[in-house]
C-alpha cells in the first residue's frame, strides 16, 4: 500500500517541485567550472602577459613579435613541417587502417599492436633513435659498416627530416580514428556498391572514402594539431640545423632570458594557439556538413579478398613497420650497449654497464619511474571523472558556451608543453586567495597534465555519448530518473568502455611525457621524460638511451598486458583492439 | 472528464513549424492513434506530451494540471510526468537484464526488493515473458524486446502509455501478433494509450479514435469508421483507406444528408457532408469532391458509367481493378473475376461521400 501511494505521489506535483527539477538541470553548466580552472585559466593568465606591460594594456609585445621576420619564418616552418608530416601520417595511417579493417590480410592483431607502439614512445626518444640510426656516428650502421662518412651532414637535420618523423610519430592517431570509423561501416553499403558494378578504384574513391571521410577529417585534424605542438622532434632535428618552428622558437626565447621573454612567449603561444584553433574549427565545420550516419548491421567484418596480391601487401606493411619501429629501436638499443658514445659496437665490446648504472646506481631512475607512474595514473583517473559529466553536457546540452569549451580544451594539448608549463607556473606559483604555491611540487605537474590530456580523455567519451541512441536516456527519464540518476545508471555504464580507453591513452601518453615537466620538475620530483632529457643534455647519450630503452620495454610490457587481458575486458576498453 | 488536454500547442524548430496550433482532448482509458505521413509532426506531438520537447505556445495538462504552459513558465520534466513511453528502437538498456530493465522505474522510486520483484514478475507475466527475466535484452527477438519495453511502462502504472511507431521495426506476422498484444494489454489494464503510426491499418485496427495529422495540424479526429466513411477533407480521404476522390460540379441535395451527383453519364446517390449541404455557396463551384471506396463499386455491364481496365491485381479472394473512366480519372474497384487489361467495363456505384475538396490552408 505504501508503495502504491509512493507511485501515486509521483504524478505531476506542485510548481515548487517543477522549479526544483529545472534548477537541477541548470546546475549542469557548473560542470564546466573545473575545465575553466584547469585548461582555460592558465592560458588566460599567460595571455595577460602578452597584452599588459607593468599592469598597463599594451600592444607592444604583439607589435614586436608580429613585426619580427623570425616569427613568420618559424610560423611558415611550423605550417610546412606539420602539414607535410600530417600528409605522411595520413598516407601511412590511412593505408594501414583501410588494409587492416577492410581486407583479408593475416596477423591483424599483431600488426595493429606494433603499429600503436610509435605513438607510445616519446618523440624525443624517437628523434634520438633516428638520429643515432642514420648519422655518421650511428652505432648500428658503424657495426655493419654502412655509416656515412664522418663529417657528412645528418640527413634528418632538415625540414623534411622533421616532417618525416612527425608523420611517423602521429600515423597511429590517423589510424585509430579512421579505424573506429571503419568499424562502423556496414558491409551492406559496400556490397550494394559492388552489385551496382563499382569495383577497384571506383569502389574506393566513390564509396569507401566518402563514407569514411568523417574519420579521415577527424584524424587529419588531430594529427595536424599534435604535429603543430610537437617540440621534441623539431628540437632534436631543427636546432642543430638552425631551423626553427614556433615551439622551438619559444624554447630558444626562454633560454635567452630577457626582461620581455614572458610577453613575447605569450604572444607566440597565442599565435600557435590561434593556428591550432583554426585547424580544429575547420575540422568541426567540415564534419558538421556531413551526417553520414551509417545504417545497417554493424560489426560484421568486411574482408575484401586481395587474392594473389595479399602476400605482397603483407610484405609491404611489415617492411614499413620494420622501418618505422624496429630499426630505430635497434639503433637506440645499439647506442645503449656501446661502452662509450661514438665507439663502434661489435660483438666483443658490447656492455650492459649503462643499464646497470641507471637502474641500480642512480636512485633518480627508480624515483622517476615512481613519479611518472603516480602522475599518469592520477591524471587518468581524475580526467575520466571530469570527462564523463563534461562530455554529457557538451553532447546533450549544447549551448554556445559548451561549443567554446569544446574548442578551448584543444588548446592546452595543441600548445607546446613548455608554453603550458610557463602558464602553469605563472598561475600556480602562488594561488590567489589560499596563498599556497604548487611550484616545486608534483602537484603543479599533475595540474598541467590534467590540462594537457583532458582532450585525450574527453574525445572517446564524447564519441560514445553521441553514438548512443537518445531514446535510451529518454526511456529512463520517462521512468522517473533525474539527471544524476540517468548519468549513473544508464549513461555511465554504457560509456564505461570508451572512458576506460580514454584513461588508458592518458596513462600511456602521460607516462612518457617529456616537455611539460621539463620546466616544472624540481629535485626529487623528476619524471622519466626529464631524466632522459637531462642525461642527453649533459652528454650522457648512452645513459639516456639506456633509460629510453627501459621506458620502451615498460610501455610495450604494459601494452602487452592490456592486450592479453583484452578478452576479459568489456569490448572497447583497449583502444587499439577490434 | 478528459484526462489529457492539449490546447493550441505550437512547436517550431528554427523556421519549421513541426506542430501548429494543435488542440486535442483524450479521455481516461481511451486508445488514440496519431496517424499521418512522415514529417507530419506526430512524433513531435508525442514528445511534447512526454516532456522531451517544450512547446513554444499552448497548454498541455494531465488530469487537469498544467504540465507545460510556456506563458506561465510551467514545464514539468518528463521524469515527473508519470507517462510511460515505448520507442520504435525499444530503448532497452543493454547492460541490464530483462528483469532489471522492467524494474528500473520501481528502483528509481525507491521500492523495496520484495515489492519490486513481485511487480516485475506480474508485469512480465502480462507480456508472457516470465522465463526471460534473467536474460540479456540483446538475446531477445524484436517482438520480445518490444514486449519488455511495454512491461517496463506497465510496471510503473503510468497515467498513459505513449507508443512511438512501436511496430515499425517488426515483420508483418509479428506486427499482427503485437497489435493483438497491445489490444489485450489495453483491455486488461484500461490504460490510456496514445499510439503514433504512419500505418493506417494499424491505427484502424487498434484505436478508439484516430487523429489524422498533416503538416503540423490535426486534419480530422474521429472514430476509424467515421474517418473512413466521412473524411473531412481531401488529405484525409486520400490518406485513409483505398479509394479515389473525383472532382464533381453538379450536386442535387436531398433530405437527411443525401444527394445525387452526376459523374459522366451516371447519376450517383451519395451522402453529403453537413457543412456543404447547408452552405449553398460551397456547392456552386468546382471545389466539391466525391470520395468513392472500392467496396461501393461493382463491375456490371448494365452500368452507365463506362471505363477501361488499366490494371488487375489478385488480392486473394478478390481482384482489384484499376478502371480508367472517360474523364481520365482512375477508380479502384473490387471484382470477383479477372479482367483483361484494356477491357471495357460498366460500373455501378452504390454509395459515395461528398465533401469540400479545398484544403483549408488558413485553419
Amino acid at each position: 500500500m505504501q508503495a502504491v501511494s509512493r507511485l501515486r505521489g509521483f504524478v505531476p506535483g506542485t510548481v515548487r517541485q517543477m522549479a526544483g527539477n529545472r534548477s537541477s538541470d541548470r546546475l549542469l553548466p557548473w560542470l564546466l567550472v573545473p575545465v575553466f580552472v584547469i585548461s582555460i585559466l592558465p592560458m588566460a593568465r599567460l595571455a595577460i602577459e602578452g597584452v599588459f606591460i607593468g599592469g598597463v594594456p599594451s600592444t607592444d609585445y604583439i607589435r614586436d613579435v608580429l613585426g619580427n621576420s623570425t616569427t613568420w619564418r618559424a610560423t611558415t616552418n611550423s605550417l610546412y613541417t606539420a602539414g607535410l608530416g600530417t600528409i605522411i601520417s595520413l598516407l601511412i595511417g590511412g593505408a594501414f587502417a583501410f588494409l587492416v579493417a577492410l581486407t583479408d590480410i593475416r596477423a591483424k592483431a599483431v600488426l595493429v599492436f606494433c603499429f600503436m607502439i610509435p605513438m607510445m614512445i616519446p618523440p624525443q626518444i624517437t628523434a634520438l633513435a633516428w638520429v643515432q640510426l642514420t648519422g655518421p656516428s650511428s652505432a648500428l650502421l658503424n657495426a655493419i659498416g654502412m655509416a656515412p662518412a664522418m663529417g657528412s651532414p645528418q640527413p634528418l637535420y632538415s625540414a623534411e627530416g622533421i616532417a618525416l618523423l612527425l608523420g611517423i610519430q602521429h600515423a597511429s592517431i590517423v589510424f585509430l580514428t579512421l579505424r573506429a570509423n571503419l568499424r562502423l561501416l556496414p558491409r551492406e553499403q559496400i556490397e550494394a556498391a559492388r552489385l551496382a558494378g563499382a569495383r577497384g578504384g571506383r569502389l574506393w574513391w566513390q564509396i569507401i572514402l566518402p563514407l569514411t571521410s568523417p574519420g579521415l577529417i577527424a584524424g587529419t585534424a588531430m594529427a595536424f594539431v599534435t604535429a603543430l605542438g610537437n617540440f621534441g622532434i623539431p628540437a632534436m632535428l631543427g636546432i642543430p640545423a638552425n631551423y626553427s618552428t614556433l615551439p622551438t622558437l619559444i624554447y630558444q626565447k626562454l633560454a635567452g632570458f630577457g626582461p620581455s621573454v614572458l610577453g613575447e612567449v605569450s604572444v607566440l603561444a597565442m599565435l600557435i594557439g590561434a593556428i591550432a584553433i583554426c585547424g580544429v574549427a575547420l575540422h568541426h565545420r567540415l564534419l558538421g556538413k556531413r551526417d553520414y550516419r551509417l545504417m545497417g548491421m554493424v560489426g560484421r567484418p568486411l574482408d575484401i579478398r586481395l587474392g594473389a596480391r595479399r602476400s605482397l601487401v603483407e610484405i609491404v606493411l611489415w617492411a614499413v613497420l620494420i622501418a618505422i619501429l624496429v630499426v630505430p629501436l635497434m639503433g637506440l638499443i645499439a647506442t645503449a650497449l656501446v661502452p662509450a658514445f661514438g665507439v663502434k659496437l661489435s660483438l666483443s665490446n658490447y656492455s650492459f654497464d649503462a643499464f646497470y648504472e641507471v637502474l641500480f646506481v642512480q636512485p633518480s631512475t627508480i624515483r622517476a619511474f615512481h613519479n611518472s607512474f603516480m602522475l599518469s595514473v592520477g591524471a587518468a583517473v581524475t580526467l575520466v571523472a571530469i570527462c564523463l559529466p563534461l562530455a554529457y553536457v557538451i553532447v546533450r546540452r549544447p549551448t554556445r558556451l559548451t561549443h567554446l569549451v569544446n574548442l578551448m580544451v584543444e588548446v592546452p594539448y595543441a600548445l607546446p608543453g613548455v608554453v603550458l608549463a610557463i602558464a602553469c607556473i605563472l598561475l600556480f606559483i602562488r594561488i590567489p586567495v589560499i596563498n599556497i604555491s604548487l611550484y616545486g611540487t608534483l602537484g603543479i605537474i599533475f595540474v598541467a597534465y590534467l590540462a594537457r590530456f583532458l582532450v585525450i580523455a574527453l574525445r572517446p567519451v564524447m564519441n560514445s555519448f553521441s553514438q548512443l541512441d537518445p531514446a535510451l536516456e529518454e526511456a529512463a527519464q520517462a521512468c522517473g530518473a533525474g539527471v544524476g540518476r540517468r548519468l549513473r545508471d544508464i549513461l555511465l555504464p554504457l560509456a564505461a568502455p570508451s572512458a576506460a580507453a580514454g584513461a588508458l591513452l592518458v596513462f600511456l601518453t602521460a607516462f612518457n611525457e617529456l616537455t611539460v615537466s621539463a620546466l616544472l620538475w624540481s629535485s626529487g620530483n623528476e619524471t622519466l621524460g626529464v631524466l632522459i632529457f637531462n642525461l642527453d643534455d649533459s652528454g650522457d647519450t648512452v645513459l639516456a638511451s639506456a633509460v629510453a630503452v627501459v621506458v620502451v620495454i615498460v610501455v610495450i610490457t604494459l601494452m602487452t598486458c592490456f592486450q592479453l587481458a583484452s578478452r576479459r575486458l568489456p569490448k572497447g576498453v583497449v583502444p587499439w583492439q577490434t | 472528464m478528459a484526462d489529457i488536454n492539449l490546447s493550441r500547442i505550437t512547436k517550431s524548430f528554427g523556421d519549421y513549424r513541426a506542430v501548429n496550433q494543435v488542440s486535442l482532448d483524450i479521455a481516461d482509458g481511451e486508445f488514440v492513434a496519431l496517424l499521418g505521413p512522415s514529417g507530419c509532426g506526430k512524433t513531435t506531438l508525442l514528445r511534447l506530451l512526454a516532456g522531451f520537447e517544450e512547446p513554444d505556445g499552448g497548454v498541455i495538462s494531465l488530469g487537469g494540471q498544467a504540465v507545460a504552459d510556456p506563458a506561465n513558465r510551467v514545464m514539468v520534466n518528463p521524469e515527473a510526468r508519470n507517462l510511460g513511453i515505448v520507442f520504435q528502437s525499444y530503448a532497452l538498456w543493454p547492460h541490464m537484464s530483462v528483469a532489471r530493465n522492467v524494474g528500473y522505474p520501481l528502483e528509481v522510486r525507491g521500492l523495496g526488493r520484495a515489492e519490486r520483484d513481485a511487480r516485475i514478475a506480474k508485469a512480465l507475466a502480462t507480456v508472457a515473458l516470465e522465463p526471460y527475466a534473467d536474460r540479456n535484452p540483446t538475446e531477445l527477438s524484436g517482438g520480445q524486446r518490444q514486449r519488455v519495453a511495454l512491461a517496463r511502462c506497465l510496471v510503473m502504472e503510468p497515467r498513459a502509455v505513449l507508443l512511438d511507431e512501436p511496430l515499425a521495426n517488426l515483420d508483418v506476422h509479428l506486427r499482427e501478433t503485437m497489435q493483438q498484444a497491445f489490444l489485450d494489454f489495453h483491455r486488461r489494464t484500461g490504460a490510456t494509450m496514445i499510439y503514433v503510426t504512419h500505418d493506417q491499418a494499424e491505427a484502424m485496427a487498434m484505436a478508439d479514435r484516430i487523429a489524422v495529422m498533416d503538416r503540423g495540424r490535426i486534419r480530422q479526429m474521429a472514430a476509424p469508421e467515421t474517418l473512413y466513411r466521412e473524411p473531412a477533407d481531401h488529405m484525409v480521404a486520400g490518406f485513409v483507406g483505398a479509394g479515389a476522390v473525383l472532382p464533381i460540379d453538379d450536386v442535387a441535395i436531398h433530405d437527411a444528408g443525401r444527394c445525387s451527383v452526376r459523374l459522366g453519364d451516371a447519376a450517383i446517390q451519395a451522402r453529403i457532408c453537413q457543412k456543404v449541404a447547408s452552405n449553398s455557396d460551397m456547392r456552386n463551384g468546382r471545389d466539391l469532391g466525391l470520395c468513392l471506396r472500392p467496396e461501393d463499386i461493382w463491375v456490371d455491364d448494365a452500368g452507365t458509367l463506362r471505363g477501361s481496365v488499366e490494371d488487375c491485381v489478385y488480392l486473394g479472394g478478390r481482384f482489384r481493378l484499376m478502371v480508367r473512366l472517360d474523364g481520365d480519372q482512375i477508380l479502384p474497384v473490387y471484382a470477383t473475376k479477372r479482367a483483361r487489361i484494356g477491357e471495357a467495363v460498366g460500373l455501378v456505384i452504390s454509395d459515395g461521400w461528398v465533401f469540400d475538396r479545398t484544403e483549408d490552408e488558413a485553419a
